[in-house]
């Protein structure tokens, strides 16, 4: 069982250990989508919103798969859960608030294969949370995708008309440019961490 | 599009469409593991018998399914071989299944395998499809045990755990190698991946200049849709 406290959970979570830029979870479309800031934005927000949804409603479901000793069917559980939840909330937000849905509908059907969800949901079974970790955990991994995919959404706009070789044109510098943010996020490591 | 020819294929698979470092694909579950070669190949294993038999199976069926219902298809189709290759791994390589953790179930949402399956096997009829999965997987391979060599070697002075380089030891003097700290973070599989993306692009378009954006748009369209 984990030991971490809940806001030290949160806070690794967000930062040290960054789903996106510690554990190379989401990349797709966060090099797809990140082009600019708007754009990034919105996917951050439908990110983080399944993230902890899902999260949630799989730890449930895998404490009746444990119950029924069924844990080797997690992963097909988990995405099944995914795609429902996804679904269910994309019909939700369009009849109850068509605004949201304008802005946040065109990118949920992407978030079933994202990786970072499948991943959160992954990393909740093998370490073991309890509930409140789990909420925890599922809210800093979102915060903290989408703090990252604005970041870089940002940069990205700035490096545009830098004179970039032509190879590294596209996705070779956002990598680099994604290195970099690796480099300063893990610099908060000394502080806290998960495993 | 993939060439239906076997030859055309491996060829489009390893190097011109290579699902990598064209399509940038795939990259989410398995850049993690390469800092060391024994938990790469592995992974890179795994993911090639996933990415062969879901593209089989899903050619086999592709007549019997929904379009509407082919999303789901996939996707239970790759958790069932996931599954399979879970429980192998937990029965003989327990050790490496711990390290590989999380990483093992993450092949479902890796992009590579539903990708493949869109795109060629369900247009294509089974044998050439298992060929189409078996080398976008060998494509996969290939780069990845680049960055993990790089990443091994200077980061622990090792190759699939036996020394190479002896890392200097200060109190009798032995070795001479410094351990590369970066190599062991997140950053360097970055930069690499980077680095062998560069290469690949600059050998690529020494014939034709102007081939290079051609590709960028069509990752961004595969890569939003799995």
């Amino acid at each position: 069982m984990n030991d971490l406290n809940l806001f030290g959970l949160f806070f690794a979570s967000v930062f040290t250990s960054n789903i996106l830029l510690a554990n190379f979870l989401g990349m797709c479309s966060f090099i797809a989508i990140s082009k600019d800031i708007k754009s990034a934005n919105g996917l951050g927000m439908a990110v983080t919103f399944v993230l902890f949804i899902t999260t949630a409603v799989n730890w449930g479901i895998l404490e009746l798969l444990k119950m029924l000793d069924l844990t080797y069917l997690s992963f097909i559980v988990f995405i099944i859960v995914i795609a429902a939840v996804v679904q269910m909330l994309e019909m939700i937000i369009d009849r109850v608030s068509p605004a949201l849905y304008m802005s946040l509908g065109i990118y949920l059907p992407l978030i079933t294969v994202n990786c970072a969800i499948m991943g959160a949901a992954l990393f909740m079974q093998i370490r073991d949370y309890n509930l409140p970790q789990t909420l925890a955990f599922g809210l800093g991994s979102g915060l903290g995708w989408w703090i990252a995919i604005v970041a870089l959404a940002a940069i990205r706009g700035k490096i545009e008309k830098a004179p970039i070789p032509q190879g590294l044109q596209g996705p070779g510098i956002t990598l680099i440019t994604i290195g970099f943010m690796a480099m300063a996020f893990t610099g908060f490591s000394g502080m806290i961490a998960v495993q | 599009m993939s060439s239906t020819s076997f030859l055309g294929n491996l060829k489009d698979n390893l190097w011109t469409n290579n699902p990598i470092f064209i399509q940038i694909l795939g990259i989410c579950s398995t850049l993690a593991v390469t800092n060391n070669l024994i938990n790469t190949s592995i992974m890179t294993v795994a993911l090639v018998f996933v990415t062969a038999f879901s593209n089989v199976t899903i050619s086999l069926i592709r007549e019997l399914v929904p379009r509407k219902l082919r999303m789901i298809t996939q996707t239970v189709i790759i958790s069932f071989y996931v599954i399979i290759v879970d429980i192998l791994l937990r029965a003989y390589f327990p050790e490496i299944h711990k390290n590989l953790a999380a990483y093992v179930g993450l092949i479902i949402t890796n992009c590579i395998v539903m990708g493949r399956m869109e795109a060629f096997a369900q247009a294509n009829p089974p044998l050439i499809s298992f060929w189409d999965g078996f080398t976008s997987g060998l494509g996969y391979m290939a780069v990845l045990l680049v960055i993990a060599v790089i990443r091994e070697l200077l980061g622990f002075g090792t190759l699939f755990g036996v020394t190479v380089f002896p890392i200097y030891n200060p109190v009798d003097g032995s070795g001479w190698f410094t351990p590369w700290g970066i190599m062991v973070t997140p950053a360097s599989a970055f930069f690499l991946l980077a680095g062998i993306i560069w290469a690949a692009k600059a050998l690529m378009n020494r014939p034709v200049a102007a081939k290079a954006p051609a590709p960028a748009p069509q990752a961004a369209t595969v890569g939003g849709k799995a």
